[in-house]
């Protein structure tokens, strides 16, 4: 009872600190909103809205979740209100999971935001709901926890953005959203397979248009392996780097 | 009865030995005083002792439980306040306090009604709905300190609390310390300010390199250094030469202190001025002033740490800036 509060305190705490704050809705909204124009005005044949869909909302769970985790991370570590939490009487993966949590629904409700734009635009039957929840979750929990990874290696906020824009970029572009992965060089194409990105643009893809090429049982289980993965590599720095 | 007991608790980084096996124990009731110059191993000690921190070795008792395996129920039942205030800017006092008393699982009725109380008691209870980066930093201090109590522990640990805040909030915070251990907390209190230890604590440890060479009674050191009698002459030039004609004259006194415009003798007996002054006016040195000092803590401080007096005081200064 008590740990529970202690979890929906941090949490409501982050979110009325962070994500609610009127900058960050914007953003959510604007960043699908741009991606997509950005779509409109580079393509010189007609945009099939559903095509872009999945990149839009993949890339917005992404940026939305380890922008806004690894930033309120090392900004709260820098001003010592961390080690407040650190030093209260809750589990480190209690504490970390109430961190974590204002940044994956954060995710959760960016991703959905192309959608509801989309559903004025297009004819959006015959979508696989339950796995595209699924797939939006699953990127949601892997890029916090890489957001959470990335807060923990490194010292100052601006550190956080540059290392962030480290994995962000190469999997914006080879995670096969934008570009195919079979039509990425050969030699690249073994990175692709080594991004979370790549597996849960996979599940959206198939989710929206049918037409993911990996099977949904190892996306899944390749994504649940990285969060798990992530969330006990970064608590392990912690306790190394943070409980010295 | 102790409260805490520490055993030869060490903490090494690398090749740095931070704290070297030092053992010391706190009466459950007193406020125990923790005093070292800069760089002693206060905070790491600190630190170990409330899990921010993983002791190398040795062993902590909190309570009756061990505070390095049992360290999130040992969290229950201390507070702690460090030496910057680290609260949420962006929230108001009020909401900071409750959130803090959220973290320690009180009740939402409980948590509301102690944090009205405590800003109340903190003299903040017309500021609390301002967010922390709006207060000053004797206010910040002080909810700080709020904050560390709201869960009512029965041990606080308190870091450097009155440095670089107003004379009016130091007091404050000084009364409410005695209040608190008043009503029956442990306080764990590290200071720059010998002053403060004289004034608030029961007992007191001396940290100097990461080990606790000495821990007694406040009252105790205060005895020791008031067998000593101290006066300092503020003379025009000090020189080897009068220092060795002073010690031939007064063979009963030894040189504490010299500096180049003054010499800090000592004695275990009264110390007449006439006949050093008639001294100094064979030597055809000029006194321009003769102070018979108080023997205090720091005197005290100054002589098991072997800190300077005039160290001490540029660290104190430091701390401030």
């Amino acid at each position: 009872m008590r740990q529970r509060m202690a979890f929906w305190s941090i949490l409501v705490k982050d979110m009325q600190n962070y994500y609610l704050k009127p900058p960050n809705i914007s953003w959510g909204i604007i960043f699908p909103i741009s991606w997509t124009l950005m779509f409109f005005m580079r393509s010189s044949t007609p945009v099939d809205i559903r095509d872009i869909l999945p990149g839009v909302m993949a890339l917005s769970v992404l940026f939305g979740t380890t922008s806004m985790l690894a930033v309120t991370i090392t900004f709260e570590r820098k001003s010592r209100s961390f080690e407040r939490l650190l030093l209260a009487p809750i589990s480190l993966n209690l504490l970390m999971l109430a961190k974590t949590t204002g940044a994956i629904v954060f995710g959760i409700v960016n991703a959905f935001v192309p959608v509801l734009f989309a559903s004025f635009l297009v004819d959006l039957s015959g979508i696989h709901w339950v796995t595209m929840i699924v797939g939006v979750f699953l990127i949601a929990v892997t890029s916090t926890f890489l957001g959470l990874f990335i807060a923990v290696s490194v010292r100052e906020v601006f550190e956080a953005q540059t290392f962030s824009n480290f994995f962000r970029f190469p999997m914006m572009f080879l995670c096969g959203l934008f570009i195919p992965i079979e039509s990425l060089p050969v030699f690249v194409r073994p990175i692709s397979y080594v991004l979370p990105l790549t597996y849960g643009a996979d599940l959206l893809k198939f989710s929206i248009n049918q037409n993911g090429h990996i099977q949904l049982w190892i996306s899944l289980i390749v994504l649940l392996a990285y969060s798990v993965g992530l969330f006990l590599i970064s608590t392990h720095n912690i306790k190394k780097k943070w409980i010295y | 009865m102790h409260i805490i007991d520490v055993k030869n608790l060490s903490k090494r980084f690398g090749d740095f030995t931070a704290v070297k096996e030092i053992s010391f124990s706190v009466e459950k009731g007193e406020v125990f005083g923790f005093l070292g110059p800069n760089g002693a191993g206060k905070t790491t000690t600190i630190n170990m002792l409330t899990g921010l921190a993983q002791p190398t070795s040795g062993e902590i008792m909190i309570a009756s439980q061990d505070g390095i395996k049992d360290i999130k129920k040992v969290q229950q039942i201390i507070g702690i306040v460090p030496d910057e205030s680290n609260l949420y800017d962006e929230m108001s006092g009020y909401a900071n306090l409750v959130f803090c008393a959220s973290l320690y699982g009180l009740e939402k009725a409980t948590r509301e009604k102690r944090a009205l109380e405590l800003l109340k008691q903190f003299s903040l209870d017309n500021t609390g709905d301002r967010p922390f980066k709006a207060y000053s930093k004797g206010m910040k201090r002080k909810l700080t300190i709020a904050a560390g109590i709201i869960h009512e522990p029965e041990i606080l640990f308190l870091d450097e609390p009155t440095t670089g805040i107003d004379v009016e909030s130091a007091r404050q915070i000084r009364h409410l310390i005695k209040t608190l251990n008043a009503k029956g907390t442990t306080i764990f209190l590290t200071t720059h300010y010998i002053e403060d230890a004289e004034r608030l604590c029961n007992r007191i440890g001396f940290i100097v390199n990461g080990k606790v060479i000495k821990v007694s009674k406040t009252n105790d050191l205060m005895s020791e250094a008031q067998q000593e009698n101290i006066v300092e002459f503020f003379i025009e030039k000090s020189e080897s030469e009068l220092e060795a004609a002073l010690l031939h004259q007064f063979p009963q006194v030894s040189i504490k202190q010299s500096s180049p415009d003054s010499i800090k003798i000592s004695s275990v007996e009264r110390v007449q001025l006439m006949p050093f002054m008639r001294f100094f006016e064979a030597q055809g040195v000029v006194v321009s002033e003769a102070r018979i000092l108080r023997p205090s803590l720091e005197e005290v401080f100054v002589n098991i740490t072997g800190i300077e007096i005039n160290k001490l005081k540029k660290e104190k200064e430091g701390k401030k800036k």
